[in-house]
C-alpha cells in the first residue's frame, strides 16, 4: 500500500496534532483507521471537537457524516470537554447488587451532576461505566484514573470534595 | 527462532530462578493494583535491599491469583505461602519470615475449597508467571505448542486435534471450535483472518481481562496456532479500551514475540508468517457480536448484519475470518501440548475441559475461578465461594449477563454445562456469575438488565430498538407498583416478539432475564402489581 502524503494541514500548530498524524500515517491514511485515530484525538485533547472531526474526515477521505456517526455511536468518545476532575462510577452487575445506585444519587445530591454530565463550574465530570471488570472490589469508583473499591456513598462524596479542593 | 533456542531461553530462565532460594510473587492484576500492590512490591524490594537479603529472594510481579476481594495478594515460593490484604508496612515482617515461620496474621490458607476445588488449564500460569516477561512464559512451556505445530503437524492434523478435544467456544454459545476452524480452513479466499474477541462487555464478567493481564502470550500463541490451521497470516485482537492494563500487556507481549521471531515472517524457520495487531473497542456492548465486531475493526459503526453468510465465509473485508473468544484461544496451546484425550477427559459428556467464571455479588469469596465443566452450582457458591455473607439467604445466581437468566435454589445441584443451563432457561455466557441474596428484588434485577440492553441496542432493527425500550417502561412501572395484570401480559408478549424477531444476539437475548425471573420469581412481580390494586 502506498502511504500517501498528508493532504490536509492540521488545524493549528498545536504539537498534539503530530500524535494524531502519526496514528494516521501508521495506518496508511486508510479509512479503516477511523476509530484508532479518534482514540488518539481523544487521548491527546480530552474530547472530540468539531475541528478535529473535520480534520480527521478530510485526512482519511471519509465523509464527515460517517466520522460523526462513529464518534456518537461509541460511548467511549466524548464530544464535550470534560471537567478538571473525573469520576467513573461502575454500574456493573456486582456493583449494582452492592449499591452503586446509592453512590450515584449521593453524587447527584451533593454536586448536582448526573452521569454523563459535568458540573457548571467545570470541576467534575461524572460517568457511569458498564463494568470495570473489578467486581471483587464492588462497588468500585475511578477517581481521575485511580480505581478505588468497596466504597460507601459518604466516602465517595468526601473523596470528591478532597479532589476538587486540590 | 528454532526449537533449540526456545529450550535455551527456558533453561536460562530456570537457571536464573535457581539462584534464589526464595521467590516472592506480588499480584499485579487490576483489582490488586487498585489496592496498591505496586507499592507493596516496591516496599518488599526495598526491604530485601536494606536487610541484605537481595541475593536470597527475588520479587516478581505476577498475574491474577484469583481471590480478588482479599487483595493485594502476595505469595512466597517455593514454600507455597499465600498472604492476603498485604500493605507496604508488612514488607519487613514478610522478609524477616523468609527463613522461619510464615506470618500468621496475613496468611490465607491454600487448603480452603476456593483453591482446592479449582482445576487450572487456562489460568495455569496466572499468578505464577510475570505477564511482562516472555522468558518466564517460555520457561513454563510457552510457545512449545506453536513450535510443535509448525514443525511436526499439518494444518488438518491441528484441526483434528482441536475437534477431538471437544473444545467449544467459551464466548457463550458453545459452538464446537474444531468445526468452526475447519469451516474457515475450507473456505476459499485470497486472504484469511483470525480475530480474537476480547470485547468482554457483560457487566459482572472479568475473565478475559484477567487472562489478558496475567498471561497474554498464551492468547497470542493460541491465535498463531489457529492462523496456521486455517491459513491466515494476519490477526486482530479486539480489546475494550476500558482495559488499559490488558492493552499495555498485550502490546508488550506482541513486541517481545516479534523480537524472538515467534510472530512475523517465517516463524520458527518455517514458511509460516503471522502478525497480530490490536484494535481498541470504544465502549459498545454490541461489538461483542461477531459481525458488529468485524464492522468495528473496519472502522465503521458497530452494527451487526444478518447471518448467513457467516464470518467463516464472508468476514473481515469480505474474506474468510475466524472469530474466537479469549478463553477459547487460551485453551489451544495446552490441548496441543498435552493432547486431545487429556483435555476431553476433563468435564462431562458434552462439555469438555474447564470454564473460568468470575464469581461476584453477594458471596464471601469474590474472584476468578476455573472449574471443571459439570461441577454443581452448589459447589461453586457454597464451597468455593464460601456461601452468602452477613447470614443472608441465597436467592439465585445470575449467569450469562444481560442475555442470560437466573438459576434459583432448586437447581443448585444441577451440573454447570452448556446444555443443562439452557434447559433451565439461562445460558453459559462468557462466565459472569453474580450471586443474588434475599435483599435484592428480582424485578429490579430484570429491570437493571433491560436498562442495559435498551441503552446498548445499536438501533438497527426495530424489535430490539423499540422492544427493549417498551419492556423497560413496563418493568419500570411494575417496579414502581403502578402496573396492571394486562401490563404483565403485554410484557410477556413482548418478550416473545423481541426474542424471535431481533437481528442479533443482543436483541434475541434481551428478554431472557425477564423470562427467567418470571419463570422462577413470578410472585415477586405479582406482589408489586397487587400492591397497586389494593391502593
Amino acid at each position: 500500500m502506498l502511504a500517501s502524503q498528508p493532504k490536509v494541514a492540521p488545524p493549528s500548530d498545536d504539537r498534539r496534532w503530530r500524535l494524531v498524524e502519526a496514528t494516521m500515517r501508521r495506518h496508511g491514511y486508510d479509512a479503516s483507521a477511523l476509530i484508532e485515530v479518534l482514540h488518539t484525538v481523544q487521548e491527546s485533547f480530552g474530547y472530540l471537537d468539531e475541528t478535529s472531526l473535520h480534520f480527521v474526515a478530510e485526512s482519511l477521505g471519509v465523509p464527515l457524516s460517517r466520522v460523526y456517526g462513529v464518534a456518537t455511536f461509541y460511548h467511549f468518545f466524548s464530544l464535550k470537554p470534560q471537567g478538571k476532575h473525573n469520576c467513573v462510577v461502575c454500574t456493573g452487575t456486582a456493583c449494582y447488587i452492592k449499591g452503586s445506585a446509592s453512590i450515584l444519587s449521593a453524587i447527584q445530591e451533593n454536586f448536582q451532576v448526573r452521569p454523563g454530565e459535568t458540573t457548571a463550574d467545570n470541576q467534575l465530570s461524572v460517568l457511569a461505566a458498564r463494568c470495570l471488570g473489578s467486581c471483587g472490589l464492588a462497588p468500585a469508583v475511578v477517581f481521575d484514573g485511580e480505581i478505588v473499591g468497596k466504597l460507601e456513598p459518604a466516602a465517595v462524596v468526601d473523596k470528591l470534595r478532597e479532589l476538587i479542593q486540590t | 527462532m528454532i526449537g533449540d533456542e526456545l529450550i535455551k531461553i527456558a533453561q536460562a530462565e530456570q537457571a536464573e530462578k535457581a539462584q534464589y532460594p526464595h521467590h516472592i510473587h506480588v499480584c499485579t492484576g487490576t483489582p490488586c493494583l487498585a489496592s496498591r500492590s505496586d507499592m507493596v512490591k516496591q516496599a518488599l524490594e526495598q526491604e530485601l535491599e536494606q536487610s541484605g537479603k537481595a541475593r536470597l529472594c527475588r520479587v516478581k510481579g505476577v498475574g491474577c491469583k484469583g481471590l480478588c476481594a482479599a487483595g493485594p495478594l502476595v505469595s512466597v515460593e517455593p514454600d507455597g505461602i499465600l498472604y492476603q490484604g498485604v500493605t507496604p508496612d508488612d514488607a519487613s515482617v514478610i522478609v524477616a519470615s523468609l527463613d522461619s515461620t510464615p506470618v500468621k496474621r496475613l496468611q490465607c490458607s491454600l487448603e480452603m475449597p476456593f483453591f482446592k476445588r479449582q482445576v487450572k488449564i487456562v489460568l495455569e500460569n496466572s499468578g505464577a508467571i510475570d505477564p511482562e516477561s516472555i522468558e518466564d512464559y517460555i520457561a513454563a512451556d510457552g510457545y512449545q505448542a506453536l513450535f510443535h505445530v509448525l514443525t511436526m503437524m499439518t494444518p488438518a492434523e491441528v484441526i483434528s486435534q482441536i475437534t477431538k478435544s471437544g473444545l467449544r467456544g467459551r464466548g457463550g454459545a458453545g459452538y464446537p471450535t474444531g468445526l468452526k476452524w475447519s469451516t474457515v480452513a475450507k473456505s476459499h479466499g485470497e486472504r484469511k483472518f483470525v480475530i480474537c474477541n476480547a470485547d468482554e462487555g457483560d457487566p459482572g464478567a472479568f475473565m478475559d481481562r484477567s487472562v489478558l493481564e496475567s498471561d497474554p502470550h498464551r492468547v497470542i500463541e493460541g491465535m498463531a496456532i489457529a492462523a496456521y490451521a486455517i491459513g491466515a497470516s494476519q490477526g486482530y485482537l479486539y480489546v475494550r479500551a476500558e482495559y488499559p492494563l490488558a492493552v499495555d500487556r498485550l502490546k508488550t507481549a506482541i513486541r517481545q514475540a516479534k523480537k524472538l521471531g515467534l510472530l512475523g515472517e517465517n516463524i520458527c524457520g518455517t514458511p509460516f508468517s503471522f502478525n497480530v495487531d490490536i484494535r481498541l473497542g470504544a465502549g459498545a456492548f454490541v461489538c461483542g457480536e461477531e459481525t458488529a465486531l468485524i464492522a468495528s475493526i473496519e472502522g465503521k459503526i458497530g452494527q451487526p448484519r444478518p447471518r448467513p453468510p457467516y464470518p467463516a465465509e464472508h468476514g473481515l473485508w469480505g474474506f474468510p475470518t475466524l472469530v474466537n473468544n479469549v478463553e477459547t484461544f487460551a485453551n489451544v496451546a495446552p490441548i496441543i501440548r498435552k493432547g486431545a484425550e487429556w483435555f476431553s477427559s476433563i468435564g462431562n459428556e458434552k462439555s469438555k475441559g474447564t470454564k473460568v467464571f468470575s464469581l461476584a455479588g453477594r458471596v464471601v469469596n469474590n474472584g476468578l475461578i476455573e472449574v471443571p465443566m459439570g461441577i454443581t452450582l452448589r459447589e461453586i457458591v457454597f464451597e468455593i465461594g464460601a456461601g452468602i455473607p452477613d447470614g443472608r439467604q441465597f436467592k439465585a445466581v445470575q449467569t450469562g449477563g444481560p442475555s442470560g437468566g437466573c438459576v434459583p435454589a432448586q437447581y443448585l445441584d444441577m451440573p454447570v454445562d452448556y446444555e443443562s443451563l439452557l434447559e433451565i432457561g439461562t445460558y453459559m455466557g462468557s462466565g459472569g456469575m453474580i450471586v443474588v441474596d434475599d435483599t435484592s428484588s428480582m424485578v429490579d434485577v430484570a429491570r437493571y438488565f433491560m436498562e442495559f440492553s435498551m441503552t446498548e441496542s445499536c438501533g438497527k432493527c426495530v424489535p430490539c430498538r423499540v422492544g427493549t425500550a417498551q419492556m423497560y417502561n413496563l418493568l419500570d412501572s411494575i417496579a414502581a407498583g403502578t402496573a396492571t395484570l394486562e401490563d404483565l401480559a403485554l410484557l410477556e408478549r413482548l418478550c416473545d416478539v423481541v426474542k424471535h424477531a431481533s437481528l442479533c444476539g443482543l436483541g434475541q437475548g434481551a428478554p431472557n432475564p425477564v423470562i427467567s425471573t418470571l419463570r422462577y420469581f413470578r410472585d415477586e412481580y405479582l406482589a408489586r402489581i397487587r400492591q397497586q390494586e389494593v391502593v
